[in-house]
């Protein structure tokens, strides 16, 4: 995996006084999405989503992706069915299962 | 992201352990305090990875019930969750292989594929994309998304982002190091992104931007 290759924007190799290459950001945007990385570095990444409209784009759709599938139920378990299993599964402990 | 644990503060006992304490002792009603509390997440992970209902059905019954059965094998060095959630995932990948009539079924297949590693739909996304859906929509849309999705990326996602499982506990449960949770989430990230622009990305109007396979069955 090469991430950051063809991202089709033109700061593969960095910006003016921008210390974060795309590829870096790519590779760090995990890690600014769970939070999980040092301020310094979090200052650099926003100071390069400020100039790449690109990356920007790919923080914020990628973070939306994961806000959208936690906060949608798409396997729903509706009550009749739940506590019918459930009814189930207890019954056969009380005996032992 | 902030778990539970972390909130609890790391010298407090999780609530779970008093609860499997008391299932060792002999209360079944500990244990269906324990059932209904986990009773969705694992049909839900059952169902990422089963993607069936029925098979999701029997998985979250056989899951509970091995977890009750084996309970004195839980050691409690992991959580009484992460544990079962173990047991659920090695279920749904029996189940999946008797449909498959036997052939090996692991979480590491189809993952040499190279799509999504690169993001290429660069388009922004409408503000509140998903509300140019109604719930059945969008229920379909993330369904069909997320089932395009390779085995061991999806288990990886549905555990760490859907259901809140730290890094730690994702590898713990798989079976993976850490830095392959790492690299599949980051992959199943971008390719869910990937597809998912197709249906929210910013265009002029709203609706016409819907794929016409989106639309669920009538």
């Amino acid at each position: 995996m090469d991430p950051g290759r063809g991202l089709g924007c033109d700061l593969a190799h960095g910006l003016g006084d921008c210390k974060v290459t795309c590829t870096e950001f790519l590779t760090l945007l995990d890690d600014l999405i769970d939070d999980s990385v040092a301020a310094e570095t979090r200052a650099e990444v926003e100071k390069h989503m400020h100039k790449c409209g690109h990356c920007e784009v790919i923080f914020n759709t990628t973070r939306k992706t994961i806000e959208i599938y936690r906060s949608h139920e798409i396997y729903d378990l509706p009550t009749d069915l739940r506590d019918r299993l459930h009814a189930a599964i207890m019954a056969r402990c009380k005996k032992g299962c | 992201m902030t778990t539970i644990q972390s909130i609890a503060g790391e010298n407090e006992q999780h609530p779970d352990v008093a609860l499997v304490a008391r299932v060792r002792a002999g209360d079944v009603s500990a244990y269906d305090t324990l059932v209904r509390k986990y009773e969705r997440q694992i049909f839900r992970i059952a169902q990422h990875i089963t993607q069936n209902r029925e098979d999701a059905e029997d998985v979250m019954q056989d899951a509970f019930l091995k977890a009750y059965e084996k309970l004195d094998q839980f050691q409690g060095n992991s959580k009484f969750y992460t544990w079962l959630v173990r047991i659920a995932v090695n279920e749904s990948l029996m189940r999946l292989r008797k449909r498959r009539t036997g052939k090996m079924v692991s979480i590491d297949e189809d993952l040499e594929t190279e799509e999504g590693t690169v993001p290429r739909d660069l388009a922004d996304w409408a503000p509140d994309p998903e509300q140019n859906y109604n719930q059945a929509e969008l229920a379909e849309i993330l369904r069909k998304t997320i089932q395009g999705l390779p085995q061991g990326f999806r288990v990886v996602f549905a555990l760490r982002d859907v259901e809140g499982l730290s890094t730690e506990e994702t590898a713990e449960t798989l079976g993976l190091s850490i830095p392959a949770v790492k690299s599949r989430l980051l992959r199943a990230r971008l390719q869910l992104r990937e597809r998912l622009s197709r249906y929210f990305r910013k265009k002029a109007g709203t609706r016409e931007t819907a794929p016409a396979e989106a639309r669920p069955a009538q």
